[in-house]
């Protein structure tokens, strides 16, 4: 219950200050909504991480559709040197992960300190 | 221990958001880049995007109705006329703002800037050459003049204030994918930067000339050999303006043009040792800039009222050089496409009158030879005297890089373009000084301004005046009947063959001694023969009083006045079929040559490319195999004529032009230049057919080998997103026909920039195409979507719409603009 609380919480939240903020705000976003709800630190990475990969992948995924994957087909080509929409979506989910994941690792050890 | 977890993440969280967010660890901050809400994904435009909008905006008077049809193609209806150039801006901003300030920033040598100084320093290089031309000293000028005049002061300042408040909301995830990829942000719009968009035209048209490489060319060539090589009064020369009793020539000139008294030994010392130049600037504008432009007379069409067809050609890239719209207040109503970067339209039409351009090509840009008093180039000789000389310092901004500061000296000539810090040649330090009419002040604009206002002749007269640089041959037809052209610029009153070397700086009886009464220009009004036209061919005979330059093409001129001469009864589909025509007349001219070749003396392989070229019908169409055949043959046809005499010169020369060989071989078979000199036999004409065939039939193998005979493929058509290195963002391997020396002439990277057809019935029935799409995004469905019917011929109508007509079924979407 706390896991999917958790992802749920981060995803809102990073949506909310992604609107005001950098993008990086994302980790802010974890850190604290991990150090509000207790979790064992393996967890809370998991739900950070999981809760910015699907929030970015479900994000870029429907801008993506509704465009017919028209830049994405381009910009695959630039950045992972082949057309993939698909792919530039999966690494976009993988870079928020990473980043949603650690902060909420960041925010579990705050807390217990 | 804790703590150091705590520690441990918090680094790691920190390391993440540096490497993605940076280009110090990746090359691009992937994470910037792909968030959903601020990066790439942004420019991700929903195919089913709406434009329809409410704008309030600081500054607008009164209130403006965009509409736009299914093609993006705004259609801005204003109440008050300042209102349409702020909204122009504003439109040319939402659409097209990343290319309208790299455009401006190339103009002024700014592009190490943002890009850095590019593989072997050559952006670098580029911006100096741009700074030592004095682009930026050219701009400033334009804006004193401009600001001199109130209404031209208004109108840019209203077109500048439109782009800013489209800068002023754009939030970051909203830039341009451009900016979002090279990291950096748009700057505030001003005067200047339209002014340096407007001298990067005048770069582009009128910025070109081969005067170093002719200094070399007379030093090493007798004077004989040097006016069979670069003669300029063609023989297939059909003149823009041909000298006739109904439309004579000045007699004489307005002002005294003899050459200096000491210009025989000062000037045309032909095959003398002179100082050579060995490096030859890279940095010029595509010598094929030109353009089409015909206009005919009610009585050579089946309505009885003129059309007129306009084609430029330019550099093919996307986001296009244009951008299509109609403007339209309670003053005037104009149609067409227009720059982004300059309020107006630039070439279209109105409800009156329709007007067009192609390039005049005059060489308005001359060298001096400073010398100057010491080292520190304080001061300069002319005259016997010393003159004092004025130094800018250029500060180019370099991206990840230390600034580089470089002082330019400028004369009362120009700026000191070549010098030892920027030289001319390896061995010799040359002090060269550029004069180029499009350094004086100028307020050019007005003159589309003007066009846009139109309604008849001599108002279209009395705004094309307003055109100094870059020249060009103004086209003109109204719905009165009437049609016209005038080659319009101003332009020096030259004496032969002046300004085409080098010339002393220190002698002021070697400055252009005036400019030609713009009264002189050539021109011709409602001629007898029923049409008027240009292509960027020689404007007049050798009879004009004045000497207008040296190098320019002559075969589309010569086929367009071929087709007009006999044509009746036209109708836009006939203008459309003869913009995108590909017949070759340089191919039928240099037939009887080639076929001159025995065939007997050929070897399998030649034989075999002889009969494809034999089959062919002189057309550069898709799938034509003859094309290239002809194509490489006549190349190597010219190198085995002159490339013994020029690689023997061994310094950067001008190439003959493109109708020397073809010319000189039916006035004379023995042409001199035949014969190979680095060989002890005479060769013959007939000699060198075989030979360059074989040479041409050698990498013609390689070709068929890859498949590459069809015309299409091995000339193999582009449109390179401006930054020219992101394939993605661009058009590849388009099946066109068409090329150099024929009506379409579309090349590998240069073409028709937009065909326009206008008939000048009650209503303006235009048609036009541009290799291109409205919107700028790469992102957007609009980017590119008028590509495929240009490659293919096809025209859309143009829609001058009227206010009325506001609820038209073409409408797709509506902004209204208010002040806020």
């Amino acid at each position: 219950m706390k896991f999917t609380v958790s992802i749920l919480l981060t995803a809102l939240l990073s949506f909310a200050l992604c609107i005001f903020l950098e993008w990086w705000s994302i980790a802010i976003a974890a850190f604290i909504v991990a150090a509000a709800i207790h979790q064992v630190p393996w967890k809370a990475f998991l739900s950070g991480f999981l809760s910015l990969f699907l929030l970015w992948v479900i994000l870029s995924w429907i801008i993506s559709s509704a465009n017919n994957d028209i830049l994405a087909q381009k910009v695959s080509i630039i950045i992972l040197k082949k057309e993939s929409p698909g792919l530039l979506i999966l690494v976009t989910g993988i870079i928020g992960g990473l980043v949603g994941g650690f902060g909420a690792l960041t925010g579990c050890f705050a807390r217990k300190l | 221990m804790r703590f150091l977890f705590l520690a441990g993440t918090a680094l790691v969280t920190i390391g993440l958001i540096f490497i993605f967010d940076s280009r110090q660890v990746l090359p691009a901050p992937l994470g910037k880049l792909l968030s959903p809400q601020h990066g790439i994904w942004q420019n991700a435009e929903p195919a089913n995007i709406s434009f329809n909008d409410e704008l309030r905006l600081p500054g607008l008077k009164g209130k403006t109705d965009v509409y736009f049809d299914e093609q993006l193609v705004p259609h801005v209806f204003a109440e008050d006329e300042q209102d349409a150039y702020y909204v122009q801006g504003y439109l040319h901003a939402k659409f097209r703002l990343w290319q309208m300030e790299f455009q401006t920033h190339a103009a002024a040598g700014r592009l190490s800037e943002i890009l850095g100084e590019g593989p072997g320093g050559r952006i670098l290089d580029y911006d100096r050459n741009m700074r030592r031309l004095g682009m930026t000293y050219a701009a400033e000028k334009s804006v004193a003049e401009v600001e001199k005049s109130p209404a031209s002061k208004a109108q840019y300042e209203s077109y500048a204030d439109g782009v800013n408040a489209y800068i002023d909301q754009l939030t970051e995830s909203q830039l341009p994918i451009e900016y979002k990829l090279l990291g950096y942000y748009p700057e505030k719009w001003t005067t200047l930067k339209t002014a340096l968009f407007l001298k990067y035209m005048s770069y582009d048209l009128a910025g070109g000339e081969s005067d170093l490489e002719f200094t070399n060319a007379r030093n090493n060539f007798s004077k004989a050999d040097f006016e069979k090589l670069f003669y300029y009064l063609a023989d297939s020369l059909k003149p823009i303006a041909p000298n006739t009793p109904e439309s004579p020539y000045p007699a004489v000139a307005a002002m005294d043009l003899a050459p200096p008294a000491n210009a025989d030994s000062a000037y045309f010392g032909f095959r003398r040792d002179s100082l050579s130049i060995s490096h030859v600037n890279t940095h010029k504008p595509n010598p094929e800039n030109g353009s089409n432009n015909w206009a005919v007379a009610g009585s050579k069409t089946k309505s009885g009222r003129p059309i007129l067809c306009n084609d430029p050609h330019l550099g093919l890239n996307l986001p296009s050089l244009w951008y299509e719209m109609q403007i339209t207040t309670p003053n005037f109503s104009a149609y067409g496409a227009t720059f982004p970067g300059s309020p107006n339209v630039i070439i279209g039409f109105n409800q009156n009158i329709s007007f067009g351009f192609t390039n005049a090509g005059r060489d308005v840009k001359d060298y001096y030879e400073i010398e100057f008093q010491d080292d520190s180039k304080a001061a300069y000789l002319y005259n016997g005297k010393w003159l004092p000389s004025d130094k800018r310092v250029e500060v180019i901004k370099i991206k990840g890089k230390p600034d580089l500061l470089d002082t330019v000296t400028y004369t009362i000539f120009g700026p000191v373009m070549y010098d030892e810090n920027y030289r001319a040649s390896e061995k010799d330090v040359r002090n060269l000084a550029v004069r180029w009419k499009a350094h004086d002040a100028s307020n050019d604009g007005l003159a589309f301004y003007g066009l846009n206002h139109a309604k008849n002749y001599p108002e279209y007269l009395e705004a094309i005046k307003n055109l100094t640089c870059p020249g060009q041959n103004c086209i003109f037809a109204s719905r009165s009947g009437d049609i016209a052209i005038w080659q319009q610029g101003q332009f020096p009153a030259k004496w032969r063959r002046q300004g085409d070397f080098i010339m002393p700086g220190k002698d002021s009886s070697y400055r252009w001694k005036g400019m030609i009464p713009q009264a002189e220009n050539p021109h011709l009004v409602n001629p007898s023969r029923g049409y008027v036209s240009s292509a960027n061919q020689l404007s007049v005979d050798g009879s004009y009083p004045y000497y207008t330059g040296d190098v320019f093409p002559v075969y589309r001129g010569y086929i367009v006045n071929r087709y007009l001469d006999t044509a009746k009864h036209l109708g836009p589909e006939d203008m459309m079929r003869m913009q995108t025509d590909n017949y070759n007349v340089k191919a039928e001219f240099a037939r009887d040559i080639l076929e001159r070749v025995n065939s007997a003396q050929l070897d399998e392989i030649s034989n075999k490319y002889y009969s494809i070229y034999k089959q062919w019908d002189n057309r550069y169409d898709v799938g034509a195999e003859g094309a290239i055949v002809f194509t490489l043959w006549w190349a190597a046809l010219e190198k085995a004529t002159w490339g013994d005499e020029f690689g023997k010169v061994g310094l950067p020369l001008p190439n003959p032009g493109e109708y020397v060989l073809v010319e000189s071989l039916h006035r004379d078979s023995a042409y001199s230049f035949i014969d190979n000199i680095n060989t002890p036999e005479k060769e013959t004409l007939e000699d060198l057919l075989v030979s360059s065939l074989k040479e041409a039939s050698d990498s013609l193998e390689k070709l068929s080998a890859s498949g590459l005979l069809p015309w299409e493929k091995v000339k193999d058509t582009h449109i390179r997103h401006l930054l020219k290195v992101i394939d993605p963002f661009s058009r590849l391997h388009l099946p066109i026909g068409g090329g150099k020396g024929v009506i379409n002439a579309t090349e590998a990277d240069h073409g028709p920039s937009w065909r326009m057809i206008v008939h000048m019935t009650d209503d303006i029935e235009a048609y036009g195409v541009y290799p291109g799409g409205q919107s700028g995004n790469p992102g957007s469905a609009y980017y590119d979507n008028f590509v495929d019917d240009w490659v293919a011929g096809k025209y859309h109508k143009l829609w001058l719409m009227k206010k009325e007509e506001n609820t038209d079924p073409r409408i797709k979407w509506t902004m209204h603009f208010s002040k806020s």
